[in-house]
């Protein structure tokens, strides 16, 4: 696969205030690429200079092998799908997605087939003269969405372009947009804060946070080898835990040792451990590796979610079984579920239970997707 | 009756009383002076002299339409201008615009005869610079120069609003889709500041069309417009009755061009709420 576009040290500043610290970033040709991280990260900044609307401070973005800085929006090869859509409201479903070909003076016949091609591809045939006021905001996300692939750009940048829809219509558009992607062989580059939405449609994650690049990855390399505590902390659930490395394959934490499959760190390097909620057994109290006592129970209908208290440190961990609160558990965790990672700035922010709940998390969410718009 | 005393009518009631007292009242008045004589009698003179004054109807029309069409030209790259400005800058740009609206027509009138007077400063500074002096006052030049100075606030205002309500995205959408900065000016920026343009000119319009004091002092006594002349008229009470007449047809004029442009209007407010629930 061949690079489309490349990052080499981006740098931008706000009032002052440094947006991307040196971003590098590489982008292969008919990728799903998703750049993640929650706001104020910098994933819409980096959409804004591939696209064209913003200029960096220093270093240069490629497009093909070429420095593109000083091409305007215009007269790049990226269409954008922006968030809330931004469709034109004087024009109707038809003259939105014929835009981009009106002002390449394409001939009427070839507009009226290519504008029915893609109300064909995005569900809208019998849509042409609808007013776009009128659409619903699953209608209004698919025109927006034909509109910027009819001049059929090598690159589309989508921000967060699902981030309007509830929760059901977002699963349903998150699959379309994939055979999408994958049908038209379009390179995307997707940004969101939503780290399942993530997940499911990427090639490529990008993780994002300070205006720094954290970790690049497929989505399974991202979700089982996070590269430090922000990352095992916003992809999923994950209890980060303060550890030793004793050797090779042998870890201390929460009190106790443990065989892992790590390696690769000095002898007595101070570590951040991750456990993931669904990796952690109950068994027992005496035949567990660790004992706690369940400080709360959640039904979430697949599983239950338990916090469980293991030496004043609060666990998450997700099981079928059902324990009642109060009750004294052991645990069992298997090596290949202990992952190791280096301490990071981030060590020690992250992983604890101890202040979680659900409402806080939602709260949190909401207002990640207000200060975005 | 339950329902003609509701709360609303008790809270509307003072307008209510303001609209009879000042606005009902004063047509009918204009009605009844229409139709009668001195003696107030019915009669249909009045309306049948009216084809004396129809040179100073088409003249005010068209000069109407030149200052209106002029205050467009100027005024549209101004509100654009200013709503691209920083908030800062706009705040300036603002007062600076709105100020001559706090002075007196009069005074503000006087004031461009002193500028543009054959022995004024316009002419003393041609004169300075050895260039040949220009009479202004007296030609219909002054009066339209007059009636855009004036009116011209009254377009920007609306327009500059309606540029500041387009979303700056799609601006950023028409330019990621292939528009260069003059197209995104055709084919998004204006289309979608109809309304602001369509009040603007309206308000122009009309001011205009019932202009009489400036084409008095800035036409030097040469000519006169329909509003010159409706005053003229009002002076001695035996032409109250032709004064009269000669309002009603303009107010019918009037009427009919804020018809034609509600047509359009109606569209833009339609579209714009249709807008509002798609949010």
């Amino acid at each position: 696969m061949e690079k489309i576009i490349e990052l080499h040290s981006i740098i931008k500043e706000f009032d002052g205030e440094r947006v991307l610290d040196n971003i590098h970033l590489d982008i292969y040709d008919k990728e799903f690429v998703t750049i993640l991280g929650p706001s104020g990260c910098g994933k819409t900044t980096t959409l804004r200079i591939i696209g064209g609307f913003e200029t960096p401070d220093s270093g240069e973005c490629y497009f093909d092998g070429k420095v593109i800085n000083d091409v305007p929006a215009h007269r790049r090869h990226v269409n954008t799908v922006f968030q809330k859509y931004a469709l034109f409201p004087h024009l109707n479903v038809f003259e939105n997605i014929a835009f981009a070909l009106r002002l390449q003076k394409v001939p009427e016949n070839e507009i009226i087939r290519r504008v029915r091609e893609m109300l064909d591809m995005v569900a809208l045939r019998g849509f042409e003269h609808k007013n776009v006021n009128y659409l619903s905001g699953g209608q209004q996300q698919r025109v927006a969405i034909a509109r910027a692939l009819i001049s059929q750009p090598r690159v589309l940048l989508l921000d967060e372009p699902l981030g309007a829809l509830d929760l059901k219509l977002r699963k349903d558009m998150q699959n379309e947009l994939k055979k999408i992607q994958q049908r038209t062989g379009i390179t995307f580059i997707y940004v969101t804060h939503d780290q399942e939405e993530a997940l499911t449609m990427s090639d490529t994650v990008v993780v994002m946070a300070d205006g720094k690049i954290q970790q690049v990855g497929t989505p399974i390399d991202i979700y089982n080898e996070p590269i430090n505590a922000f990352v095992a902390d916003f992809i999923g659930e994950s209890n980060i835990l303060d550890g030793v490395m004793l050797a090779d394959g042998r870890v201390r934490f929460s009190g106790k040792e443990f065989v892992c499959v790590d390696s690769g760190f000095e002898k007595n390097e101070p570590v951040d451990v991750v456990v993931r909620p669904e990796d952690v057994d109950f068994v027992a109290p005496e035949k567990g590796m660790l004992t706690g006592v369940v400080s709360s129970v959640t039904f979430k209908g697949v599983h239950y979610e338990f916090i469980v208290d293991i030496g004043g440190f609060k666990w998450m961990i997700q099981s079928t079984d059902f324990v009642d609160q109060d009750e004294k558990i052991g645990l069992s965790i298997d090596p290949d579920a202990i992952h190791i990672m280096r301490k990071s700035e981030y060590s020690g922010k992250y992983g604890d239970y101890s202040s979680f709940s659900d409402e806080l998390d939602a709260l949190s969410d909401a207002n990640t997707v207000e200060e975005e718009l | 009756m339950k329902k003609f005393f509701s709360k609303g009518t008790a809270v509307a009631a003072p307008h209510l009383v303001w609209c009879v007292l000042f606005i009902v009242a004063p047509l009918l008045f204009v009605l009844y002076y229409s139709f009668t004589d001195t003696s107030g009698a019915f009669t249909l003179e009045n309306m049948q002299s009216l084809s004396d004054y129809s040179d100073i109807f088409l003249t005010t029309i068209e000069m109407s339409i030149i200052s209106t069409f002029g205050c467009f030209i100027i005024g549209y790259p101004l509100a654009y201008f200013i709503s691209r400005s920083s908030e800062k800058q706009k705040k300036v740009y603002m007062v600076l615009l709105m100020l001559p609206m706090w002075t007196n027509l009069l005074i503000r009138t006087y004031s461009m005869m002193a500028i543009l007077d054959d022995g004024g400063f316009f002419n003393t500074l041609l004169l300075s610079l050895e260039l040949a002096p220009v009479h202004i006052v007296g030609t219909k030049g002054a009066v339209i120069f007059g009636m855009i100075y004036d009116f011209f606030p009254y377009m920007v205002l609306p327009i500059y609003t309606a540029i500041t309500k387009i979303d700056h995205r799609v601006i950023e959408a028409a330019s990621d889709l292939g528009c260069n900065g003059m197209q995104i000016m055709t084919r998004v920026i204006l289309p979608l500041s109809r309304s602001g343009i369509i009040s603007g000119i309206t308000m122009v319009f009309v001011s205009s069309i019932s202009t009489f004091y400036i084409s008095q002092k800035l036409g030097g006594g040469t000519f006169e417009l329909i509003g010159d002349t409706i005053e003229r008229q009002f002076q001695s009470p035996s032409t109250y009755h032709i004064g009269a007449s000669i309002s009603l047809v303009m107010m019918i004029l009037i009427l009919i061009s804020l018809a034609v442009m509600n047509r359009f209007s109606d569209e833009e407010e339609n579209s714009a709420a249709r807008s509002r629930i798609g949010k």
